[in-house]
């Protein structure tokens, strides 16, 4: 019944956190190391320890993400310290979106929002495959025609 | 019985607005049927306060430079400003008033306003939530009212200002009645809907539930207490100045400004929806039609306790209005609130279940305040240790819910229960043992699919 989410989502975030974590350690350890001496440069090691905190905190995160079409409503969970599990009725959506953007693009990634009435509906389903999104979005869609409903 | 077109709940924004389009006007005029109407012939003389309100902020900015320039001003330089900012004033309002119609058709309201930029509004009927007619102080005087449209998803309020108080009254009369579904031909005669009063609150009564708020003393106390002690700190008068300003119209809005705007609060029924009257110098007259409460707050301060009082708020979807009673014995207040949530009894205190007793490590003592109640037709959660606040949605009205657990929560085997609904606000049930809120996820998610097909239609009286 639960879907997961496809590894795209998981590179990319490693990757953007490789690249940001290791152009900052490179500055923490280059900069006091030219200007102070060498000894210095061990400023770089706390960026890199964040690093490999994240590489693994991403993985738990993107394990954590996972999704359910049921019959009537659509089921999504997520979280691992803060674990949030939202569920909303078809018939109360207003408005299914596909974004992606140019990073997402690159990795062939696209988000599926879903929209209710109520703006604290927090309902995003991140890193899809844009096949993927673009069914979900579809059917989502159909089904929520189908059991359409007002305020 | 939900009307197909809920299904264009999804197209939100129903005010169109279309900028130097004359064409569209011209086609309404010629289609005749529809019979275009202008404001009350005062409405001009509603913005003459501004230029003068402008140069009066501007005297008090730089008060060296107003006299500078009042002492170098002739008698012949005054005349000639009056001869041409007058008439011009007048004109600009008179061409403002000239341009501006309205139309009521079978399943719009149409305002057409603007002398460069013009901007036709064409509201759907169906989508109105609520009509308020307000009469302030000068427009009292003048026997005008303003009339101002509640539509789900504009954020601004549309209004007509002004016409005439009777005019006012009836437009509205024939808005509900024709939002209400009555045929176009009778809507006309339909008049005001008769009304039976529900609740009355004497002076008295508000005058000492306002001594016994909380909030009165505590914004009375910062304006007296704060600027002395700023006084000693900085002993910079314009500081002070700018601090207990602030704080002096907080102290007085909280008490003296609710009073005189809660005053002779009058709640009554009709057909058309309840109907709420209310103001000591601005007159507002509010009308909530049925079915669009989203959540509906009973409020109970601590000072309030033994005398049994409570106040309640609501929220309806695009509406800024959210009291309905100031302050009210408990069970007349229930009582209202069974008008505006038919099928609803306000669950009592003892059949709400609280939070298990090892939600203690979480939220300290204040877990005691909390809890929950879901019966066939709401869902009621409490919360607050002194002020007591009992939130009820009613199922229909629920667009998601979410169940979310922190860590603390999780090394308790507790997590909170959010409900969504449409005014843009959660209700939370907190700290319910986790087994008991995976259920309640999943059970009232079905609630709140099915609640839907019992509930009352778009169009209410029809």
């Amino acid at each position: 019944m639960w879907i997961a989410l496809p590894p795209g989502l998981l590179k990319m975030r490693r990757l953007l956190l490789v690249v940001w974590l290791g152009l900052i350690a490179l500055a923490a350890g280059l900069v006091p190391g030219l200007l102070a001496g060498p000894a210095w440069g061990v400023f770089a090691v706390l960026p890199l320890a964040s690093m490999a905190w994240g590489w693994v905190m991403i993985d738990r995160n993107w394990r954590s993400w996972r999704y359910a079409e049921r019959a009537d409503d659509l089921l999504i969970s997520r979280g691992v310290l803060w674990h949030e599990q939202t569920v909303v009725p078809y018939g109360r959506m207003q408005l299914v979106e596909v974004t992606s953007g140019p990073v997402e693009r690159h990795f062939g990634l696209a988000s599926v929002q879903l929209h209710t009435a109520a703006a604290a509906t927090d309902a995003t389903i991140p890193g899809l495959d844009p096949a993927e999104a673009e069914r979900l979005r579809d059917r989502l869609t159909e089904l929520g025609e189908a059991r359409s409903a007002g305020l | 019985m939900t009307t197909p077109d809920a299904a264009g709940a999804a197209e939100t924004t129903e005010t169109t607005t279309t900028a130097g389009n004359t064409e569209n006007a011209e086609n309404a005029e010629t289609t005749g049927e529809v019979t275009e109407r202008r404001l009350h012939p005062v409405t001009p003389l509603r913005r003459a306060w501004a230029p003068l309100a402008v140069l009066f902020g501007w005297a008090v900015h730089d008060p060296d430079g107003a006299q500078r320039h009042l002492s170098r001003l002739t008698t012949t330089t005054l005349l000639i400003g009056i001869a041409v900012i007058i008439p011009a004033a007048a004109l600009y309002g008179f061409c403002s008033w000239w341009f501006t119609h309205f139309a009521v058709t079978g399943t719009e309201l149409r305002i057409r306003t603007g002398l460069v930029f013009r901007r036709t509004a064409h509201i759907r009927l169906e989508r109105i939530q609520a009509i308020d007619v307000t009469q302030p102080l000068l427009a009292r005087v003048a026997g005008v009212a303003k009339l101002k449209l509640d539509v789900i998803g504009t954020d601004k309020k549309d209004e007509l200002a002004f016409l005439g108080a009777d005019d006012a009254r009836a437009l509205r009369a024939e808005l509900l009645a024709r939002a209400a579904g009555f045929a176009p031909e009778t809507a006309h005669e339909v008049g005001e809907a008769p009304s039976r009063q529900l609740l009355r609150v004497p002076p008295g009564v508000l005058a000492v539930s306002l001594v016994l708020s909380g909030g009165t003393w505590g914004s009375l106390i910062a304006a007296l207490v704060v600027p002395p002690l700023l006084w000693l700190a900085t002993e910079s008068v314009w500081t002070v100045l700018a601090v207990a300003l602030p704080l002096l119209g907080a102290a007085g809005a909280s008490s003296v400004g609710r009073f005189v705007a809660e005053y002779d609060w009058t709640v009554a029924e009709s057909p058309d929806g309840l109907r709420i009257d209310h103001g000591l110098l601005d007159r507002a007259h509010e009308t909530v039609p049925p079915g669009r409460v989203q959540t509906v707050r009973i409020v109970e301060p601590l000072l309030w306790r033994r005398r049994g009082w409570v106040r309640v708020e609501l929220d309806v979807a695009g509406s800024s209005n959210s009291v309905l009673v100031p302050v009210a014995p408990r069970e007349v207040a229930e009582a209202v609130v069974a008008r505006v949530l038919p099928g609803v009894t306000v669950p009592q205190r003892a059949a709400l279940s609280p939070s298990p007793h090892r939600a203690l490590w979480c939220v300290p003592l204040w877990w005691r305040g909390y809890g929950l109640a879901v019966t066939d037709a709401v869902f009621a959660a409490r919360s607050g240790l002194l002020r007591r606040s009992l939130a009820l949605v009613p199922h229909a009205k629920v667009q998601s819910v979410r169940m979310a657990q922190g860590p603390w929560e999780r090394a308790r085997g507790v997590a909170d229960v959010h409900v969504d609904t449409g005014a843009n606000k959660t209700v939370t049930a907190r700290l319910r043992d986790a087994a008991e809120a995976r259920e309640l996820l999943a059970a009232q998610a079905e609630r709140s699919r099915t609640g839907r097909r019992d509930a009352r239609p778009d169009r209410w009286m029809a």
